[in-house]
């Protein structure tokens, strides 16, 4: 446990003494709920409509597949032109592009990163080390299945994936959004338990809430 | 007016030279840059601590990107470490191929044709090119001019499709194996390449307008981040971080390795040892580069062999020995430290950042007393890529 | 040359053999206590100002660590190994960033990876790379990364993984 995590009694500038416990004070303890669709099938498919056509990206680049973020950010691939752009803080996203193998020191600063987005969530794995490992199948330091840890919406192969490639990604998650079966946050809610299991198997210093949002 | 920053609330040292920083008071504020974070350079934090807008302590966390290369080549034949080697270095894979290669034929007694060495040294400019493009679009960005980004991205992707059409892959190339290249350059290349060069050109004049012209950039960048020239030694400055100090280090120069003793050329010096000063002895450097693929390609031997006999790599074993192979990549002096003990694996290999002393001890140095605006702008210039610091 | 250079350094420290890999390369050893006075050395009158990496091998046949200090001289464009040996229980050595500062990143990774302390060093102790690292030092022999990445996590079914020389083998005594 981190020091500035523990329970403490601190004395503000103003000469105030206080009590201050980070994990509960500072976070929300409440586990995710489900967001049952509350409307007609035609404002729910309406609304996924518009899901889809606004796919901001998280600019988190998790691993090497970040480089091609950039050029599909300018002029030559032009992801703008699909309604996908980036955005610099986990609160404005809603899709999170693990661009890579996920060693576990990054793993932690993904799920909170992830936790911290607006439900309807999307999460795209990127390059062949997302789904089995890849190269690093024998690494001691990168998960080998991103899927225990996050509901991964969808896989794009390669290593690293093309541009194309994502572009391609991007259209067949618009895809699965407008039948209605972009349910990841739902899924995440669902199986919570089974999914901090897993988190918690292989991130052994788990020094953080078990939901923060 | 200047900002003149109440100093009675600065902190105090101590007896063994740290700083005296009580959090709990609500003087100052812990603040992480990284590792969700724009103004970073790819995947790694600093931990800064702030009174006011000013840094007064900072600390560089990195490990996000570790896979344990050195461990993970332990257990690979010499030939099954040539596709990973690449990976280490995302914008400039080049120099890992490159070194490695260089290191095995060195040990193994391997002469490659001279050809191959020309290719090598394209492949090395082409991918400096490359990264100092993607310098240039993060310079500026992280001082708020995203239009150069733009335009240094589209550039860069046009130099992509030369190596596309050389390599077959955009970024991983895996095209500099031990004994030679893996294939020849394709037909008309010469031509297609010049053109990509002259667009190059062309945009690094525009590139030059607005951003070195640019008042604002100047007014950001002149003064900030100075390194004191007395201290390359002791912090491993190599570089253009160096050469932007005065100091004419450059590996091209004083070790000739490939051909770069036939290509005639200056290292490019710069005066003041700031930002500026570095963004534009990379930008000189660029067209340095330039210069040098024009005169590979018209000095190139036409025809000829590119790879030599190297023995049946299922069962190649090498005989003990040990050696350092180094290269100058757009961020310093990269190099390979392998050693092997005559089995059919790498015993140790060892891979030598820049970013390594760039990134952790320099830069910790460095941002204090700088403001949070500009630590951004800072850590660019010193071009960091944190997978050569943890591999 | 260097070899001069070698002998000169030879009349004032207990110098090992000299292998000379390269004409601008050479490997030396030196016994751990001298090692620091070498270095100081070598960087204030030999020009050797240029720390340029600073790395382990585990020789865990012989029960060993090898330090590999390599220095460069810009000048003269010489760079010089220097080796030292450290028994590998309990391994120890003089930490040297008072000679360049940037050595505590190198000796602080060394410690996170091979567990090899330098008593003194900045910041020796904090996790560099690791994070809540709970087994041996990762890149000492004994350390088993497939065992390790096998027990640790989970595994996606359906991935197989050839030996190639066996696999070489089969395929060529099937097909001919």
């Amino acid at each position: 446990m981190k020091k500035e995590l523990e329970k403490r009694t601190i004395k503000g500038p103003d000469g105030f003494e206080f009590e201050v416990d980070p994990l509960t004070d500072y976070y929300c303890d409440l586990p995710p709920t489900v967001q049952t669709p509350a409307y007609t099938r035609i404002i729910e498919s309406f609304f996924n409509w518009a899901r889809s056509e606004s796919l901001w990206i998280l600019g988190f680049g998790t691993g090497c597949g970040a480089i091609e973020m950039r050029p599909l950010m300018t002029p030559r691939f032009d992801a703008y032109r699909y309604g996908v752009q980036w955005r610099p803080t986990p609160r404005q996203a809603n899709l999170f592009v693990i661009s890579g193998y996920l060693s576990v020191k990054t793993l932690k600063r993904v799920i909170r990163s992830y936790e911290q987005m607006q439900s309807p969530k999307y999460v795209m794995g990127l390059g062949s080390c997302t789904i089995n490992g890849g190269m690093y199948w024998d690494s001691y330091n990168t998960i080998k299945r991103l899927d225990d840890f996050l509901p991964v919406d969808l896989y794009v192969a390669g290593c690293m994936p093309r541009p194309e490639a994502l572009l391609a990604g991007f259209q067949e998650l618009k895809k699965i959004i407008r039948a209605g079966e972009g349910e990841g946050a739902n899924e995440y809610a669902k199986r919570f338990e089974w999914y901090k299991k897993n988190q918690k198997r292989t991130i052994h210093d788990w020094d953080m809430p078990d939901y923060n949002w | 007016m200047v900002y003149q920053p109440d100093r009675s609330q600065y902190p105090q040292q101590r007896a063994d030279g740290s700083l005296d920083i009580d959090l709990e008071s609500g003087k100052y504020l812990k603040l992480w840059q990284g590792p969700q974070h724009p103004g970073i350079t790819g995947n790694m934090s600093l931990e800064l601590t702030v009174c006011g807008d000013e840094v007064v302590e900072a600390k560089t966390h990195v490990g996000y990107l570790h896979r344990g290369f050195e461990k993970l080549m332990e257990r690979r034949t010499f030939i099954q470490c040539f596709p990973i080697v690449c990976r280490i270095c995302v914008p400039e894979p080049d120099f890992n191929e490159y070194c490695y290669a260089a290191a095995v034929e060195e040990l193994a007694g391997i002469q490659p044709p001279e050809r191959s060495d020309w290719i090598r040294t394209l492949i090395l400019e082409m991918g400096r090119i490359n990264s100092y493009l993607m310098f240039l679009g993060g310079q500026a960005g992280s001082l708020g001019l995203g239009v150069v980004a733009q335009w240094s991205t589209y550039v860069r992707d046009l130099m992509l499709d030369r190596f596309e059409e050389l390599t077959g892959a955009r970024i991983y190339h895996m095209f500099i194996l031990p004994g030679g290249v893996r294939g020849d350059l394709p037909e008309g290349f010469q031509q297609r390449m010049e053109e990509t060069l002259k667009e190059i050109e062309r945009t690094l004049g525009d590139i030059e307008d607005v951003m070195f012209c640019n008042a604002v950039f100047k007014k950001r960048t002149v003064g900030l981040g100075y390194i004191d020239p007395a201290l390359f030694n002791p912090y491993g400055v190599t570089g253009p971080n160096a050469r932007a100090g005065g100091v004419a280090k450059d590996v091209r120069r004083d070790q000739p390795y490939l051909i770069y003793s036939q290509l005639a050329f200056e290292p490019i010096v710069g005066q003041d040892s700031d930002v500026f000063a570095r963004a534009d002895v990379r930008r000189r450097d660029l067209l340095l580069s330039i210069d040098l693929i024009r005169q590979i390609l018209a000095g190139m031997p036409k025809k000829g062999p590119v790879m030599a006999k190297i023995p049946n790599v299922l069962h190649w074993k090498i005989p003990p020995g040990e050696t350092y192979i180094r290269g100058e990549c757009s961020r310093g002096e990269y190099g390979y430290y392998l050693v092997t003990d005559g089995s059919g694996y790498p015993r140790r290999v060892n891979v030598r950042g820049p970013s390594y002393t760039h990134a952790v001890a320099l830069l910790e140095r460095l941002i204090v007393h700088v403001n949070i605006s500009d630590v951004a702008g800072l850590m660019v210039s010193l071009h960091t890529y944190p997978p050569e610091i943890e591999r | 040359m260097m070899r001069e250079l070698y002998k000169k350094t030879k009349q004032l420290f207990p110098l090992g053999d000299l292998t000379e890999q390269r004409h601008d390369l050479v490997f030396v050893s030196i016994p751990h206590p001298f090692l620091s006075s070498l270095l100081r050395h070598l960087r204030d009158k030999e020009g050797f100002s240029h720390l340029v990496l600073l790395t382990a091998v585990d020789w865990l046949e012989r029960g060993e660590f090898q330090l590999t200090y390599l220095l460069c001289n810009r000048s003269k464009a010489w760079d010089m190994g220097v080796r030292v040996v450290l028994p590998r229980e309990g391994a120890t050595m003089e930490s040297i960033h008072t000679l360049w500062p940037t050595a505590a990143t190198y000796q602080r990774e060394l410690k996170e990876m091979f567990g090899i302390d330098f008593p003194g060093s900045p910041g020796v102790n904090d996790d560099f790379i690791l994070e809540g690292w709970d087994d041996i030092p990762p890149y000492r022999r004994d350390f088993d990364t497939l065992k390790f990445a096998e027990a640790r996590f989970t595994q996606r079914p359906g991935r197989e993984s050839l030996d190639p020389a066996q696999h070489m083998a089969k395929h060529h005594s099937d097909g001919s």
